[in-house]
């Protein structure tokens, strides 16, 4: 389990030309072509240099561009895709599968490379679409329950 | 108490050092397994219920998706507070369930503590165990979508919209004393727990709730947990929306921050017009929350005269305090009779004495908790989230909904869902 500095992370790189590939022959089955979506959720919102912002409607949440930290999308990947084969991916291809995805969603060049060190530091566009800002436990008694 | 402590610790460590001959010492019959299978099932074995116990027209609710599976308690049949455990709903977030031998199964905890452990279930079974009776509730149970769904598959209204909800006494381990045992380092707050299922099914725990009532179960309603409830291993995290229970548990870490994992962060947040369209997110417990189970949608009332209603009460905050029924759409409201017992974050039941004089009814029923909280109606949670127009309303995905709920009996006797009608 990955956590949101990326602390966890292995070495390995990847970019999105090397993801495209990879999702074309291990995710493109389910989730289409372009990460559209298909029999499995759509994974593209934006498009290659222009992100989606803020709001985003329930029905675009699965969008890769919701997270709000770069490293769950390469924490889910790792652990549970593809659904056929949970963690058969090499680090490498999950750090190629996220570039390209951040690609197509307008979040990083086509050009760039992920690694451990270049991954966590990428700037989500919905970063700070979630409230409470930061999760607290027990909750601010001030806050009805229904918030 | 500090020698009680101290003696359990010491009692602890004793059982750590066994851990590793118990392990392997005890191979599995399995000779005598393959002879048994066989033999025809003996189905008194473990009991099947009567074939002529089932209510007409009714049955248990099932919903399949690629990637999800859910089967409904079916509330409009049920009595008094527990749960069968064959009955418990299941929501889970693949096709398939894993089939654990428990002999290749480790719980380990690790991360931000001194001593990472690890162990087997049978290890844990040595250890001293408490017996809770919880609710679990799904967080989507009650979603305004579910209102108008039409699929014969998914049983009567009171089950596919209310009925992922359910109550069963746990059996096991209290996370507080594995991570006393484990000693948590300063700095941490936090816990992801994962999930030995297909999609590894991962969840953010506050520390100080892990710390408070949180148990590790093997057992529920007096026999092993089942696979469908996360056999041989689960959280069970009372009053906290479901997903904090994971299930088939097998790596608990303790960090720093929470981790908004893939699930709670993308499935588990929802955007809102009162945000501004941000999401809200890490909405953990589950607020008070009511509905009447017989008569409901779907039923049918035979005849005019005395009919006892009947539904359950539950709340994430505490025990229930009182329950109301309007049987006049909420103009009057009367208090119902609680049964013992009532538990705190358990399901409670009401009844409440009725003649049905043959005339159109709204049946609808109203918690309180012990802290003071009034379950609202789906308007007022409505207008507190922003969502204003009926339509949205209807499709709302939202969650933590625990609106009051309307049934309404025609004057045939039929009972209808009236939530948008």
């Amino acid at each position: 389990m990955v956590g949101p500095e990326g602390k966890e992370l292995p070495p390995g790189r990847g970019t999105a030309k090397e993801g495209a590939e990879i999702f074309a022959k291990r995710c493109a089955l389910c989730h289409g072509r372009n990460g559209e979506g298909g029999s499995a959720q759509r994974l593209v919102l934006g498009s290659p240099g222009i992100p989606h912002r803020s709001p985003f409607k329930d029905t675009e949440k699965s969008a890769t561009s919701y997270y709000p930290y770069p490293t769950i999308a390469w924490d889910y990947i790792n652990r549970a895709m593809p659904a056929n084969k949970p963690g058969s991916l090499t680090p490498d291809e999950v750090y190629a599968v996220v570039a390209f995805l951040f690609y197509r969603n307008g979040i990083i060049q086509e050009s760039d490379v992920l690694d451990a060190k270049s991954l966590p530091k990428i700037e989500m566009p919905n970063r700070n679409g979630f409230v409470p800002a930061v999760p607290v436990w027990p909750p601010d008694p001030k806050k009805p329950s229904w918030f | 108490m500090d020698s009680n402590r101290s003696g359990r610790r010491r009692f602890l460590k004793h059982a750590a050092a066994l851990a590793g001959l118990a392990a392997g010492a005890a191979p599995p019959a399995s000779g005598q397994s393959a002879g048994s299978e066989a033999q025809p099932k003996d189905v008194h074995i473990h009991g099947e219920p009567s074939r002529f116990a089932t209510t007409p027209g009714s049955g248990r609710g099932v919903r399949l998706r690629l990637d999800h599976m859910t089967y409904y308690t079916p509330l409009q049949d049920s009595a008094g507070i527990i749960t069968p455990a064959s009955l418990h709903f299941m929501q889970t977030h693949s096709s398939r369930l894993p089939d654990i031998d428990p002999q290749q199964h480790r719980l380990t905890i690790h991360g931000m503590v001194d001593r990472p452990l690890s162990f087997t279930l049978e290890e844990l079974k040595r250890l001293p165990s408490v017996s809770r009776i919880y609710f679990v509730e799904c967080h989507g149970n009650g979603s305004s979508v579910l209102h108008g769904t039409d699929d014969p598959k998914m049983g009567l209204p009171v089950q596919y919209i209310h009925g992922m909800t359910s109550c069963s006494e746990w059996t096991g381990v209290p996370l507080s004393m594995l991570l006393n045992e484990a000693g948590v380092q300063k700095g941490a707050g936090w816990l992801v727990s994962e999930g030995a299922d297909e999609g590894k099914f991962t969840h953010t725990l506050p520390l100080a709730k892990a710390m408070d009532d949180v148990i590790v179960a093997y057992a529920q309603n007096g026999e092993p947990i089942r696979p469908e409830q996360g056999y041989p291993l689960r959280l069970l995290v009372p009053g906290f929306e479901g997903p904090s229970s994971v299930k088939w548990l097998r790596h608990i870490k303790v960090v720093d921050q929470p981790y908004m994992t893939w699930n709670e962060s993308m499935n588990h947040s929802i955007p809102r017009p009162d945000l501004g369209g941000k999401s809200r997110w890490y909405h953990f417990e589950m607020a008070p929350k009511s509905v009447i189970t017989r008569p409901s949608g779907g039923l049918k009332i035979p005849g005019r005269g005395f009919y006892e209603i009947t539904g359950l009460a539950w709340s994430g905050g505490g025990a229930i305090r009182k329950v109301e029924v309007s049987t006049d759409g909420g103009r009057s409201w009367k208090e119902a009779n609680l049964q013992t017992p009532v538990l705190p974050k358990a399901h409670t039941r009401f009844t409440f004495d009725w003649a049905w004089d043959g005339e159109e009814a709204v049946l609808q029923s109203r918690c309180t908790d012990d802290q003071g909280e009034v379950q609202p109606s789906l308007a007022e949670l409505y207008r507190n989230w922003g969502i204003t127009d009926v339509a949205s309303q209807k499709t709302s995905r939202a969650i933590h909904i625990n609106a009051i709920q309307p049934w309404r009996v025609d004057r045939d006797g039929s009972v209808h869902d009236a939530m948008f009608s």
